[in-house]
């Protein structure tokens, strides 16, 4: 009699676990399926490669991916230096004590704060106070800050995971630390180092609560090769930032079209994730 | 160490010494960043968020409940504002949470291979969808849907105001898929790190592996689920691009079916063109979310430290 109560309680728990996790496949799936449906039919050449004109009556999305190419390059190239820096010092350097906590704490703190606060702060600090406006520069200031600690946690993890028995061999035959870090515990720990930094790639292309006010809307390209570079210092909106004001005028057509672009990109991304940790696992075992 | 550094001539010893030094300093530079990120964000949102408090007044502005900025006699309470945003992610975390934490069993414990191959896959792309894509299908699918059953349910009221479905509900369902992901992978690490020995002998005792879940496993790994949650809180509170326009834009008591603003949203949708004290105000808000943020993390800390000490 009891059994079969225990045997009802444990169906019902099998039933009720099954059908989560059933849920969060399917919402992915509805989500694949309605975006992609929606947005096929604006993708085209000319959408890709073209700029928005009322003029000429086009649509097309060419600056915003010139945008976004220009705030992920630039954003990690500020932000990987700082944070696989700062990595180093916590995991090979640093002795544990009040500066270690601090850092600890920080990185932390940096990782909760929610983008629209770090979108404030850059308008407030870069923006005004070091007079850079509605820039991409404004915008990649910005996200450096918050992908620092993603960088820093796998570049980190990435570090725990080589064997102290090799920081002992280099030690043993004489190198020196900043030699055997350079020459042994980086190679080492590359993979893990790459994967910190794709994910913030995916990172800054999703972003865009903290764009809004300080890289801003533009989207039209360059017309000359010096417009280029000089693009840096001017504002641009990213292709999440296309997204919300398309659909803020309820254009949705360019906004569904925009979505599966970057679905596209998510995509690619996760898979080379789980590709170099596969390769990485390999290599290790 | 010291001998063999001896046996080496003299010059390549200081310039040893020297790239060595450098790129001690260089590094401690590089860990001081965060540090110095973090002061400088506090000390920008807290200085451009406080004059407004003093002008406004302290209890007008915070509890106040009626929003003008644009009034000839400006009125600034952003009283519904605080509690939209406090009672959208207790629904949104009380719907989330649940799911989340089963799934992460699923993972964890459930989860024939072949499944687990379908489902850990499908839930990391789920974390990496960016925001926004979240915004337009909660406009496109979700906002439609609550417009049917809004028309159904207030058929008959003479007073309620209509909101073409983008509402309370609509955002509170965003934001619980939302957290999902992060709630799912931290039960699954969690769960993974109770030590087996406890669910062998459970399961010796003649639990069964339910009972074992839920009454071994679970409480063992409370500490981690509860690390996750508290992410959860934070994500859910700090979001913004999402829900500005699944939520409607007026602001409003926090009813399920009333077009609401949230902390995160009042500063999305205002910020654009708000000026003088307006502006201000919209620091203030920007203050009050770092406020709970923080207070957020700190309670996050303990939870973490306390799955350390274990």
């Amino acid at each position: 009699m009891r059994d079969k109560a225990r045997k009802k309680k444990d169906m019902l728990c099998y039933g009720l676990i099954y059908t989560c996790a059933a849920l969060a496949v399917a919402l992915l799936a509805v989500i694949l399926v309605y975006v992609f449906i929606k947005g096929a039919g604006s993708i085209s050449i000319g959408f890709l490669t073209g700029v928005k004109s009322t003029l000429k009556g086009t649509t097309g999305i060419a600056g915003n991916i010139v945008n976004t190419i220009y705030i992920v390059v630039i954003t990690l190239l500020f932000a990987s230096p700082i944070g696989i820096g700062s990595a180093i010092y916590l995991n090979e350097y640093a002795r544990p004590g009040r500066f270690v906590r601090l850092v600890e704490f920080t990185t932390q703190t940096l990782a909760g704060i929610p983008s629209i606060l770090f979108g404030l702060f850059g308008m407030l600090f870069f923006g005004n106070v070091l007079k850079l406006g509605y820039s991409i520069l404004t915008g990649c200031l910005t996200l450096m800050l918050m992908i620092l600690p993603l960088i820093i946690g796998n570049t980190r993890e990435a570090l725990k995971a080589v064997p102290d028995s090799y920081r002992q061999g280099a030690a043993g035959m004489g190198a020196t630390k900043w030699y055997m870090i350079r020459t042994i515990l980086l190679p080492s720990a590359m993979p893990g180092i790459i994967t910190g930094l794709i994910l913030s790639v995916g990172r800054i292309v999703g972003e865009s609560a903290a764009l809004l006010f300080t890289a801003g809307s533009g989207y039209l390209l360059p017309k000359t090769a010096e417009g280029y570079i000089s693009k840096i210092f001017e504002s641009g909106g990213s292709l999440t930032i296309e997204l919300y004001l398309s659909m803020a005028k309820a254009d949705y057509e360019v906004a569904f079209g925009i979505a599966l672009v970057l679905l596209v990109i998510v995509f690619f991304i996760n898979l080379f994730t789980r590709m170099i940790i596969k390769k990485a696992a390999k290599i290790t075992s | 160490m010291k001998k063999t550094k001896q046996t080496k001539n003299s010059l390549t010893k200081r310039k040893a010494s020297v790239s060595e030094r450098t790129a001690q300093i260089l590094f401690t530079i590089c860990a001081s960043c965060t540090i110095l990120a973090v002061a400088s964000i506090t000390l920008y949102l807290v200085t451009n968020g406080m004059p407004a408090l003093f002008e406004v007044g302290i209890t007008e502005l915070l509890f106040g409940t009626v929003w003008k900025p644009a009034a000839a006699d400006p009125q600034f309470g952003i009283g519904y504002v605080i509690l939209t945003s406090m009672v959208g992610t207790t629904l949104a975390v009380l719907l989330g949470v649940p799911i989340g934490v089963l799934t992460g069993i699923f993972l964890a414990e459930v989860a024939p291979k072949r499944l687990a191959a379908i489902v850990k896959p499908a839930v990391e792309l789920l974390a990496g969808i960016p925001s926004v894509i979240y915004g337009l299908l909660g406009v496109m699918i979700l906002n439609p849907l609550m417009y049917k059953l809004e028309l159904a349910l207030f058929k008959d009221s003479a007073t309620h105001q209509f909101t073409g479905g983008a509402n309370l509900l609509s955002a509170v369902l965003v934001l619980a898929i939302m957290i999902l992901p992060t709630v799912i992978n931290m039960s699954e690490t969690a769960l993974r790190a109770v030590d087996p020995k406890l669910k062998s002998a459970s399961m010796a005792l003649g639990a069964s592996h339910m009972e074992t879940i839920f009454k071994v496993l679970l409480p063992a790994a409370r500490s981690g689920i509860i690390a996750g949650v508290v992410l959860g809180i934070g994500r859910a509170l700090g979001e913004a691009m999402a829900i500005t326009l699944v939520s409607g834009s007026s602001v409003n008591l926090p009813l399920p079916f009333n077009s609401v603003r949230f902390l995160t949203t009042a500063i999305v949708s205002e910020m654009g063109y708000a000026s003088d004290l307006h502006r201000q105000v919209l620091f203030t808000i920007g203050l009050v979310l770092f406020v709970f943020i923080m207070g957020i993390n700190i309670l996050l800390e303990r939870a973490m430290k306390r799955r350390a000490v274990r």
